[in-house]
């Protein structure tokens, strides 16, 4: 893991929480929606935090696409859980939700499983399979000089 | 009444989210390697080959009825619980997916993280 991959790993961490609040928030505005009018759903996306919100989420897959290239699923979820801490820190000093102790102790708990997987390897290595004709694990450019 | 609403919202967000994990992740290791591939050949290329993946366009499908699911819960309950409660349990069904669909090696530190986050995202939705 070079640091360029934390960072990486940061960036889905960050872009995740931050649009989930601004769509929550962009939500609220808007209303309850009744399943008797599902374009309404459609058309939050007018709504300046829905749409910035999305614009955060895009990011969000964008950084999150580039840690699965490296990375296996089940070392990039709990590395990224840390938003869900953040999550609730935003929940209570911006949309000022109640935070009790409760929840206090997940954050902790969350913490605490994030430092146990980021302590281990970040992708499995599958052993390859026997080669049934060999040529095709050689390089293309050693073929190519026969 | 308003909590079995979030909670269907919940249920299907769990269920897209994780086919679509499953999916993406899949689509990600057939591509290789983004960074590298990018300071080889391009963004274009990177964007050629992951585009044309069909896992990657099934698990787009997924993730946008995640979503929309998710849109719905957050118009009928609390940020902090439909957000957390859908991803812990997302998280849980996908170590379970990665060790079967994707054959990843999830190890005692894998199942401890997984035991840990999910208790701490329960207990954040309580």
């Amino acid at each position: 893991m070079t640091f360029r991959k934390y960072l990486v790993l940061a960036g889905v961490t960050l872009c995740a929480s931050i649009g989930d609040s601004l769509l929550s928030r962009g939500m609220k505005q808007i209303g309850s929606i009744s399943l008797n009018h599902l374009s309404d759903l459609i058309l939050a996306v007018r709504n300046p935090s829905v749409a910035l919100g999305i614009l955060l989420l895009l990011g969000f897959f964008a950084s999150y696409m580039t840690a699965l290239s490296w990375a296996d699923l089940t070392y990039v979820l709990p590395a990224t859980s840390l938003g869900y801490v953040l999550l609730t820190l935003i929940a209570k000093f911006y949309l000022h939700e109640a935070v009790t102790t409760s929840r206090w102790i997940g954050i902790l708990l969350i913490s605490a499983g994030v430092g146990f997987v980021t302590q281990g390897p970040a992708l499995t290595h599958h052993p390859p399979k026997a080669p049934a004709d060999k040529s095709e694990y050689e390089p293309a450019s050693a073929r190519d000089q026969l | 009444m308003k909590q079995a609403y979030a909670w269907s919202a919940i249920a299907a967000i769990v269920l897209a989210s994780t086919t679509g994990d499953v999916l993406l992740s899949r689509a990600m290791k057939q591509v290789g390697d983004v960074g590298a591939l990018f300071r080889e050949s391009g963004l274009w290329t990177v964007l050629g080959r992951v585009l044309r993946n069909p896992n990657f366009l099934l698990g787009v499908l997924a993730m946008t009825t995640a979503f929309y699911s998710l849109l719905f819960g957050l118009s009928w309950g609390d940020v902090s619980l439909i957000a957390p409660a859908s991803a812990s349990l997302t998280f849980v069904t996908n170590a379970v997916a990665a060790k079967i669909f994707l054959h990843e090696r999830v190890d005692h530190r894998r199942w401890m993280a997984a035991v840990l986050v999910a208790g701490g995202v329960v207990l954040l939705a309580a």
